[in-house]
């Protein structure tokens, strides 16, 4: 069984995957998957310590965690329908003006 | 030798997702990384998060992402001359990005350095399904309600948003 | 290599090429029940009353040419086939189908038929089941016609909106008998009532069963719910595009998905592989019975009723099952609750 720091080294690579992914893509739904790959990180994370302390609590966090996900996930989508809708480009740059 | 089968193709299908330009790509690559993720779960003795993960992540929000990225029908990202420079030589935000990045990891391995050797996982007891779900609705009985009504304000508040709504839009502009 | 794992091995390979087998078999049954349903013959030119029929469209399928538009995906075109037929067979390894055997002596222990026991075998089949929706939806995608699109986003969205029904009435079966795992389910239905009512769920849980059946034809895309790939609507839906053995593994995902939800509902509603007459070791034979039994209420239901418009399947999933499955989970915690103390 990998020790516990193997997990969280894997994490902390994943998550800034997922950070190098939203500072540098310029395509929303790839911001979105970023920082989707930033949540599973930190549920890994959790999983990995509460299996290390013998808790489920690490377990139950992770349930909320992936919840709130989703419905981030749903908000933001329906928030790229909007705007693609509206200026026709997924670019973040394209919606750098305060003018709508 | 599982863990590292799992944890390769995790870091891959991510540095993938985020370096592919075809966004459909994109979304396929995740969902084989949260695969990998599910296999680590399962790993660590926790079935029900694992399969969690393959329902809602894999199985929903991914499809959720799918449909969105079809519905759109998002042209690839623009090949503009900058796409061909380094990231890090690049103008504007995205030099500043790739260093903010760059930065994260650095400060991320610092950390870990400075833990040092976190030791096995011991003999603790490993909790079953009844387990969580006794806890879920004792415990943590509170945070399971609000997460319900987050799940039904994302709900209206998606369809809301979405919402192709001529007549709101020209009452908007009478004003 | 000890002769367990030899048998594990040997149960796993027949495992699969049972369901092959069963789809082949379907694709007989199906055109021979249609034909007595509609006062005609069906199938019998070819071998004994028709018997090799299905041999004959697979030899034909195996010759046809392969095609691909020019402008679909190479890649997804390709792959949606393939995650179509993984995800109908993967369900089938965790679902148990007999019980202890040691093959008439052969094994020195028990042998469980069942590929793999898992303590959340529930939840798995669940899972590979919101899984399938991807084949659909990539398929329907990369072909990059109309017809095709409309028909695979369709099928998707139909798809994960009786997934809702479908867990609903798993979690009600859930909450009646305990544990997450097929076997200690299937073996809570074992002995009887009075001597002669045997402990099926189906009997403390009908409108759970009626739920999972009908989000179940709804779940594997058969009529009356077959709207995304009818033929005088959308030309064939998703897979209008595709030829020869592609179109052969989504007829097979097709058929091995019904397989799967029939012998999941067998499990839960209707004690597994229990029975009377037979011994424990025997009792798949139980189990071929009831799991035919539902196959054929599959192929009866789609001749007979006419098909669901798509709004009005969307709006029966979401309005009707979605709600009914909801009021069953309440009453039947409910009513758990108070018979517990």
């Amino acid at each position: 069984m990998p020790a516990l720091s193997q997990y969280l080294v894997l994490s902390a690579l994943l998550f800034s995957i997922g950070a190098a992914g939203v500072f540098v893509r310029r395509n929303l739904i790839t911001i979105l998957l970023s920082i989707e790959i930033m949540l599973n990180a930190v549920n890994l994370t959790f999983v990995a310590f509460g299996r290390a302390l013998g808790s489920a609590d690490g377990q139950i966090i992770v349930f909320f965690v992936m919840t709130v996900a989703a419905a981030e996930a749903a908000v933001g989508l329906a928030i790229v329908i909007a705007l693609f809708r509206h200026r026709e480009s997924l670019n973040p740059d394209a919606f750098t003006t305060l003018r709508w | 030798m599982m863990f590292y089968l799992f944890a390769a193709v995790a870091v891959v299908a991510s540095l993938l997702v985020i370096g592919q330009r075809n966004p459909i790509y994109s979304v396929l690559l995740l969902i084989a990384s949260f695969g990998a993720l599910s296999g680590l779960y399962v790993l660590l003795d926790a079935p029900f998060v694992a399969v969690i993960q393959i329902v809602v992540y894999a199985g929903a929000i991914m499809v959720l992402f799918l449909f969105v990225v079809m519905l759109l029908n998002a042209p690839h990202e623009d090949t503009e001359q900058d796409e061909r420079v380094h990231p890090l030589i690049r103008r504007g935000a995205m030099r500043f990005g790739a260093v903010l990045a760059v930065a994260l990891i650095v400060e991320l391995w610092w950390a870990l350095m400075k833990a040092g050797e976190t030791g096995e996982f011991g003999n603790a007891s490993v909790s079953s399904v009844a387990a969580i779900g006794q806890l879920l609705f004792t415990d943590y009985a509170f945070p399971f309600e609000v997460t319900s009504i987050l799940i039904l304000v994302a709900l209206v508040g998606a369809v809301v948003l979405a919402r192709r709504d001529p007549a709101g839009a020209a009452a908007l502009r009478r004003r | 290599m000890s002769t367990l794992l030899v048998a594990q091995i040997v149960l796993t390979l027949f495992v699969f090429v049972m369901l092959l087998n069963s789809a082949a078999v379907m694709v007989y049954v199906e055109r021979k029940v249609a034909a007595a349903l509609q006062q005609r013959l069906g199938p019998y030119l070819v071998g004994p009353k028709g018997l090799l029929q299905p041999l004959a469209d697979i030899v034909k399928l195996m010759f046809k040419e392969e095609l691909r538009p020019r402008a679909a995906d190479a890649f997804l075109f390709a792959l949606a086939p393939i995650i179509s037929a993984t995800c109908a067979f993967a369900a089938f390894a965790v679902v148990p189908f007999g019980g202890e055997t040691t093959l008439f002596g052969l094994l020195p222990e028990g042998l469980r038929l069942q590929v793999a026991d898992v303590n959340v075998a529930i939840l798995v089949v669940f899972a590979i089941a919101s899984m399938s929706v991807y084949g659909i939806v990539l398929a329907g995608w990369s072909s990059n016609s109309k017809y095709a699109l409309l028909g695979g986003l369709r099928s998707s969205a139909q798809m994960i909106s009786y997934e809702l029904s479908y867990g609903l009435a798993l979690a009600s079966v859930l909450v009646v008998a305990g544990s997450l795992s097929l076997t200690d389910i299937v073996n809570g239905q074992s002995g009887t009532w009075f001597g002669v009512l045997p402990r099926w769920f189906i009997f403390i849980q009908p409108l759970a069963f009626l739920i999972y059946l009908t989000a179940g034809i709804a779940e594997t895309n058969r009529a009356p719910f077959d709207f995304p790939e009818a033929e005088q609507e959308l030309v064939a839906g998703y897979h209008t595009e595709y030829s020869s053995m592609s179109f052969a593994m989504f007829f097979l995902a097709e058929y091995v998905n019904m397989v799967t939800v029939s012998a999941v509902a067998t499990d839960l509603f209707l004690g597994g592989w229990h029975g009377p007459f037979l011994p424990e070791s025997l009792g798949w034979i139980w189990f071929l019975v009831k799991v035919a039994a539902i196959l054929f209420f599959y192929v009866w239901m789609r001749w007979t009723l006419p098909r669901y418009r798509y709004d009005q399947l969307m709006r029966f999933g979401w309005k009707v099952l979605l709600p009914l499955g909801v009021v069953n989970l309440l009453v039947t915690a409910a009513g758990v609750l108070y018979f517990a103390r």
